[in-house]
């Protein structure tokens, strides 16, 4: 039986391609030098040149967290390229017909819905091809309705107002290690603002990928929903097969003032390394988000199943009185993944509940952590939480991990959490397979079947996708 | 249709089948009884390919066939079914589901029409009726909360959409009281035709006087240690197993 796990595991990584493009990059290191140059190189004002240098200066005195339940070797900074951008055979795309024809080509690969037609199904699209964003669709009809999707870049250059007040107030620079070297560095990302009453249209997607060999990816993403405005936003990310580690350190920020509502789901795909752990992405994200009006709400769901190491705690911090906050994760690690996991909720204002499902996978011999801070302030007079972290492993020498953290300092707040372990084992298979359901098809089934309650909170053709890359990457795991 | 001859197997490499004989002709039904712990249920686990017992001897024939060369997924689909003593519970997968899937990977497999959806509820909707089985239960998550009588409701369920050629039913009596008992004894015995095979494993010989065997084997220490007609399972009833024992004791002495 150990053969069948072993076999359906080993499916090759299918976005670990290179696109040949030349690329304009900065020598690999980190000073006050690179970061000026890539301030310049996007024609900054002094301002974020300012927010970046004193992230630079803080971030120094910082030292890598090692709390977490991964083990990894610590990566070398100086040896990491901060800037790397495909150099346009024209300085500005006027449409998508002028863009590279061989990142056309990459991206129709991906599978990325980026032609007319296909953005036609109703998902407006901006790529990040290494550091730089490189086309946003649909974008003069979310104008019209004063939505404005454009690149990180673009946004500091025609609405430094909104970026400047809402840069950096849910994610300080001095947050964490991950966030301050971000804040330093960050070359582009998604902005995404919401003017008051507006129900955005469509669901909004990016898809980020990393191509050069050495460049770190560092996009900053910050999403802002003003009073009784709506969004769903959609993150993909994909990165080449390297043997060697990339880092990606991203932030995003999200902020829900008054009734407004945000949901942002990822399918994180970046390259996981090989079986024997050589190469795959180093994903150390801070993802926060501010239900700063009263009835705000933000909903996070996360399919991660990529990534050599994963760090990546997307919360909720919810201040306005009544506001929700949610989180349903499915974390997927196979061969020698590692992943910790998991969110936290502080409640702050009176009446704010969250709920937490987490999904925990693992096979082969990997890792995987749930770790999540439940957390009631004070004020918060009648809050209320749920949190469920199931784990399911399959074989013999993987490990799964809960941490939960529980501070609650109002007594009228309820916390409940619930935690369940199971194993898909020989006898599973065989009440599958006795039904004349080959082991592929079976385990597929009973993991789906698994992260149902994740799944239905993904928009319909991600929750296609995450099925299908789920039993993609538990090809070979069996036994 | 099953042909066992000298079969041995063990599990981490205690042997627990010691050479067993058995012949099973369409049409017939046997049972297999015995002790706990005399090798019974390992029969139908090997059978039916469970990873955990080796094969160390003998051969299994099946329609002509080495049962051995076949996957367990393959031999489902050539027609061997287990109704499991203990069926597994699975979170999120609705019965409904799994049902279709099962139907649809034999019908493939014979070259039949696959149902969609709509046409597998009408056809589950007949089947339920077999097993007095109440429509909630198709919604619901494979097995899961499910009480042991309604797990083995469901297995039969299985059993009558799958139609197999040879149903090996592993302690189908354990956990139902007498009433479920006989609905669905009455529809295993519904669902037996000339051209299929039954095996029942039983500790106990109350359901054989519901799915009357025409042979009854006593399974004991990994050997088949005698085989006669219906009325051995009535005497078991009277006299227990130890006299059986004692009495191929008696014969490996002389």
């Amino acid at each position: 039986m150990t053969s069948t796990f072993n076999v359906v595991t080993s499916q090759e990584y299918k976005y670990g391609f290179v696109t040949d493009i030349e690329a304009d990059s900065v020598a690999p290191g980190l000073n006050e030098d690179v970061i000026r140059f890539i301030s310049t190189k996007k024609g900054e004002p002094d301002w974020l040149l300012e927010f970046r240098l004193k992230a630079y200066r803080h971030w120094l005195t910082m030292t890598e967290p090692d709390w977490a339940n991964v083990v990894y070797p610590k990566p070398d900074f100086q040896k990491i390229v901060y800037y790397s951008a495909p150099k346009p055979k024209k300085p500005q795309y006027a449409s998508m017909d002028e863009v590279d024809p061989e990142l056309r080509r990459t991206f129709e690969k991906l599978g990325v819905p980026i032609h007319e037609q296909e953005a036609l199904a109703g998902v407006a699209v901006d790529v990040v091809f290494d550091s730089v964003s490189v086309t946003t669709t649909y974008r003069e009809k979310l104008a019209t309705v004063g939505i404005i999707f454009c690149s990180f870049s673009e946004a500091v250059k025609s609405h430094p107002e909104l970026v400047r007040k809402y840069l950096g107030s849910v994610v300080p620079s001095s947050d964490n290690f991950y966030a301050a070297l971000n804040s330093a560095v960050f070359t582009d990302g998604s902005f995404v603002f919401i003017p008051k009453g507006v129900a955005c249209p469509m669901d909004l997607s990016t898809y980020f990928r990393i191509n050069n060999k050495e460049s770190g990816q560092f996009e900053r993403t910050l999403i802002v929903a003003e009073e009784g405005a709506s969004v769903s936003y959609l993150e993909g990310c994909t990165a080449p097969q390297f043997d060697t580690n990339q880092l990606h350190a991203a932030v995003v920020e999200l902020v829900a003032l008054d009734h407004a509502s945000i949901k942002y789901s990822t399918v994180q795909n970046w390259y996981a390394g090989d079986k024997d752990g050589k190469g795959g992405i180093f994903n150390f994200v801070t993802k926060r988000g501010l239900c700063k009006g009263k009835g705000s709400h933000i909903s996070w769901t996360q399919v991660e199943t990529g990534s050599a190491i994963t760090w990546k705690y997307p919360s909720c911090v919810l201040l306005g009185d009544d506001s929700i906050g949610e989180f349903y994760s499915v974390a997927l690690t196979n061969h020698k993944q590692q992943a910790d996991t998991g969110t936290k909720m502080v409640h702050i204002g009176k009446n704010t509940k969250s709920t937490i499902i987490s999904k925990g996978i693992s096979a082969g011999d990997s890792s995987n952590s749930y770790r999540g801070l439940v957390k009631v302030q004070p004020k918060a007079e009648g809050a209320r939480n749920f949190s469920q972290c199931d784990s399911m492993l399959i074989g013999q020498s993987c490990s799964a991990s809960t941490f939960p953290y529980i501070e609650v300092q109002n007594r009228s707040a309820r916390v409940e959490h619930e935690a369940t372990t199971s194993k898909i084992g020989e006898e599973q298979l065989l009440y599958f397979q006795q039904r004349g359901i080959p082991a592929e098809e079976a385990i597929s089934m009973i993991i789906n079947g698994f992260c149902k309650d994740v799944f239905r909170e993904l928009p319909m053709e991600f929750a296609v996708e995450a099925t299908k890359l789920l039993s993609l990457k538990l090809e070979g795991s069996v036994g | 249709m099953l042909s066992i001859k000298n079969l041995t197997a063990s599990i981490n490499g205690t042997p627990v089948l010691k050479g067993i004989d058995l012949e099973l002709k369409a049409g017939e039904i046997h049972a297999i009884m015995g002790p706990n712990g005399s090798g019974k249920s390992t029969l139908g686990k090997v059978l039916v390919g469970h990873p955990a017992y080796e094969v160390t001897g003998g051969e299994v024939l099946y329609e002509g066939r080495n049962l051995f060369e076949l996957e367990p997924d393959a031999r489902a689909r050539a027609g061997i079914f287990m109704g499991f003593q203990h069926p597994i519970e699975v979170p999120g997968v609705s019965n409904a589901a799994f049902l279709r899937l099962a139907y649809n990977k034999k019908a493939e497999a014979e070259g039949r029409d696959e149902l969609d959806p709509l046409e597998f509820d009408d056809f589950i909707h007949e089947k339920i009726k077999l097993v007095a089985m109440k429509e909630e239960f198709l919604d619901r998550s494979l097995n899961e909360g499910f009480s042991g009588g309604e797990k083995k409701r469901n297995e039969i369920l299985q059993m009558a959409v799958l139609e197999p050629k040879l149903a090996i039913l592993d302690e189908l009596d354990s956990g139902l009281d007498i009433d479920a008992l006989r609905v669905l004894g009455d529809a295993v015995n519904k669902l037996q035709r000339p051209d299929r095979a039954l095996l029942i494993i039983t500790h106990f010989p109350r359901i054989l006087e519901i799915i009357e065997p025409q042979f009854v084997h006593v399974l004991s220490g990994g050997r088949i240690l005698k085989s006669a007609g219906k009325e051995l399972a009535i005497e078991l009833e009277e006299r227990g197993y130890d006299w059986v024992l004692e009495e191929a004791a008696a014969g490996s002495q002389r």
